[in-house]
């Protein structure tokens, strides 16, 4: 992955917001900006040029999975790799998620190692 | 009806107990002459609803379901919110120190510099609790709010004023939960074998 790829990260907690943000940091991604929810999401990403979203689920008013449905509905968007990080852990939300499109899927709490691999199997190991 | 029934007596303090009196009112009045041991039978019964009607008023009233609405889960939630934002600022007071942290790595020899960065990786993994249980909280939250407007509805003081708006009810807003209890999840490693199959 090309370090300088701008990154959204989008959790309504700015807690996490930052513990991502740094946890990006020490993977020398340092192109991020932020949302705290998907309608704000979905704004920026229009706005702008993402190549990778980082989204939680449980936001309001727009959750993540529909900011999902949005962004794959969107011709500019819709290759926008996506992953989502989430405490929603019940097999219905992962295909629920796969089935929109989805990228790869996290559950909370995750590890650094976890989320080093999935950008990596998303973005490629460049 | 006699005049002196509890039933018959009582200022109607709902719709629904207008009701009641109208129709007891109404079977009564169509009554006339002597009465027969059936309608004397029916209205032995019907007093008896008039008597427990009387006393389910009273013991509503003795719930005190204001205290219940406007004190104790609104107390209950507020203390919750609370306890969420003292873990967030705790929370951020950590992550200050693991940016120092890591600011210091910058400038020490490179084995210490990499074991100042593991335990700093670590120190952001473990503070994603603050996630957790806050998303824990706002279920607890979700469900006294719940409780409160049941109670509210229960007792005839519910006001449409007081309900909040519906959210729209979208895939993602029906699927939300937050974290599941120990166990009842599936793991990561089993979300990776679902996504692998698809």
């Amino acid at each position: 992955m090309d370090k300088n790829t701008p990154v959204l990260i989008v959790d309504d907690y700015k807690t996490m917001l930052r513990i991502i943000r740094n946890l990006l940091k020490q993977l020398d991604i340092e192109n991020v900006e932020e949302a705290t929810d998907g309608q704000e999401a979905l704004n920026k990403l229009r706005a702008g040029n993402f190549g990778l979203v980082i989204s939680d689920w449980n936001m309001a008013p727009m959750t993540g999975l529909d900011l999902l449905k949005e962004v794959r509905a969107d011709t500019k968007l819709k290759d926008t790799p996506f992953i989502m990080i989430t405490a929603e852990s019940k097999t219905e939300n992962v295909v629920a998620a796969k089935a929109a499109g989805v990228s790869n899927y996290i559950v909370k709490p995750f590890n650094a190692e976890t989320l080093r691999e999935k950008i990596e199997k998303v973005m490629g190991n460049a | 009806m006699p005049d002196g029934h509890p039933a018959a007596n009582a200022p109607p303090s709902s719709a629904e107990d207008a009701r009641i009196e109208a129709a007891v009112r109404a079977v009564l009045g169509s009554m006339a002459g002597d009465l027969s041991a059936t309608e004397a039978a029916l209205l032995a019964e019907l007093e008896g609803l008039g008597r427990t009607v009387a006393r389910a008023k009273q013991e509503i009233a003795r719930l005190k379901v204001d205290d219940i609405t406007e004190s104790h889960i609104p107390s209950a939630t507020d203390e919750l919110d609370a306890i969420v934002d003292h873990t967030a600022q705790a929370t951020n007071e950590i992550l200050d120190c693991c940016e120092v942290l890591e600011k210091v790595a910058g400038r020490v020899a490179k084995e210490d510099a990499e074991a100042l960065q593991g335990v700093t990786t670590r120190i952001y993994e473990a503070c994603s609790f603050q996630d957790i249980t806050g998303q824990r909280i706002g279920k607890v939250v979700t469900a006294l709010k719940a409780i409160e407007a049941r109670v509210a509805s229960v007792t005839g003081r519910f006001m449409e004023g007081r309900a909040p708006e519906p959210e729209a009810e979208t895939e993602g807003r029906r699927l939300a939960e937050g974290p599941q209890l120990p166990g009842a999840g599936v793991s990561q490693a089993d979300i990776d074998r679902l996504l692998a199959d698809f």
